[in-house]
């Protein structure tokens, strides 16, 4: 993930002293907007907007002078967009933002230069999940974490691998999602019955190989290094990871992307036992709590 | 679809939140251009941010302010992923007063109606959790 600060947030004010925008034109400026990453409000009529503490662009085409902001607690800048072009009014706030970074869709990022993280990480559905820490036993990139209640957390979001939902398949109860993933339950679908009784998401990684994948990966890379040695050709036990790493992902069970960038199997091993330990240490303070 | 002026603000109106999903393609490109489209043109204030699973990993404060603003109708995705963004932001949503419209299954003449409150669709799938 990039660490941006909160982004400006625009707000096109057409109330009371200040002409409505053409509705095409409107629709045209919230699209650029929303597309750069920007979130506009329209504003002064039916509901109120929401106050910001973000710093806030005030757009219209103003009868006068433009109307004072209430409440909110950030910084305000108001411009008035009577006869400008929308690419003028775009620019207009981009400027305002500053040398402020800030993360950006794909293609905006693309056009601008600027830096893109799709937003990829669990969401955990708390109304299912049961605190068994098999999430956090399973991940080796220290997403998940302990809250001071002893209960499960989404602690490092950004350290989770782009496209890869491996650990929504090890819970057991299907509280795992990732919103963007493609297919549902996973995407935060209703789950049904038959998704929680199959408990199939598991079984379709630990059948693969016959038990925990970082458990086999570390076997069958063991397997290698003792070939290596005893060969003494690197080719050959490279070769052998990758047959390892290529049943995982032609399964789809992780993105060959994910699977590649694996530490080595020392470190694999190192991680999981911690994480075990975490996740042991956690369950025992929830159980002691209780 | 007018440019027709709406009565100014009415604190007991749900507020209206659109979500763009900008960046990633699991929403269909047609449904939220056309329900951007159909709240633009309306002229009703509305709220339109990015993307909140973007803002969620951020903890954007506009989701706790939101979260707290009263009767809200949501424009974006599954309920049951829209709820779990706000809770992992610190924000959850209130149980009650907030309705979510799916982009991701349902057309936006369907979601349309349902920001506007000419229907009400369910905020929850058979099946979903509560
Ligand atoms: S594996 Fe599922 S039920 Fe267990 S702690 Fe993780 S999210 Fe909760
Ligand atoms: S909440 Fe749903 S619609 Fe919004 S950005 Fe996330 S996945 Fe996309």
């Amino acid at each position: 993930m990039i660490a941006s600060p909160t982004p400006p947030r625009v707000v096109l004010y057409e109330g009371p002293g200040a002409e409505p925008l053409e509705a095409a034109t409107r629709r045209d400026l919230f699209t650029r907007l929303l597309d750069r990453g920007y979130a506009v409000s329209l504003a002064g009529r039916g509901a109120p907007a929401t106050p910001p503490e973000a710093a806030v662009i005030v757009l219209g085409r103003f009868q006068g002078s433009p109307p004072a902001v209430e409440g909110g607690s950030g910084p305000v800048s108001v411009r008035d967009i009577s006869g400008e072009p929308l690419e003028q009014v775009v620019d207009a706030v981009e400027a305002a933002r500053g040398s402020r970074p800030m993360n950006r869709p794909e293609a905006a990022a693309a056009e601008t230069g600027g830096e893109t993280w799709k937003p990829w990480f669990p969401v955990i559905d708390m109304d299912r999940c049961t605190n068994c820490m098999q999430c956090l036993s399973f991940c080796l990139f220290d997403v998940y974490g302990v809250s001071d209640d002893h209960h499960l957390q989404v602690e490092n979001p950004a350290n989770c691998k782009v496209n890869c939902p491996a650990c929504s398949r090890v819970c057991p109860d299907v509280a795992i999602m990732f919103p963007k993933y493609h297919a549902g339950p996973i995407d935060g679908a209703p789950v049904s019955e038959s998704d929680v009784s199959r408990e199939k998401m598991k079984v379709d990684i630990s059948a693969l190989l016959g038990g925990d994948i970082y458990a086999k990966l570390r076997e069958r890379s063991a397997g290698a290094k003792a070939r290596f040695s005893r060969e003494r050709s690197e080719d050959q036990a490279l070769a052998e990871r990758r047959r390892c790493l290529k049943k995982l992902a032609d399964a789809e069970a992780i993105p060959r992307e994910v699977l590649d960038a694996l530490p080595t199997p020392e470190e694999i091993q190192r991680r999981a036992a911690e994480a075990a330990a975490r996740a042991e240490a956690a369950r025992a303070a929830a159980e002691a709590a209780t | 679809m007018s440019d027709a002026p709406t009565p100014p603000s009415d604190p007991q109106q749900p507020r209206l939140l659109y979500c763009r999903c900008a960046y990633a393609q699991v929403v269909p490109d047609d449904v939220k251009n056309d329900v951007l489209a159909g709240l633009a043109d309306s002229g009703a204030a509305f709220e339109a941010v990015p993307d909140l699973c973007e803002m969620a990993a951020r903890r954007d404060p506009q989701l706790a302010e939101l979260a707290a603003a009263g009767p809200l109708r949501i424009a974006a995705c599954w309920p049951r992923a829209v709820r779990g963004l706000f809770t992992q932001a610190g924000s959850p949503l209130p149980k009650e007063g907030v309705a979510i419209h799916n982009m991701r299954t349902d057309s936006a003449t369907t979601v349309l109606a349902g920001m506007q409150g000419i229907a009400d669709t369910p905020e929850t799938a058979p099946g979903d959790t509560p």
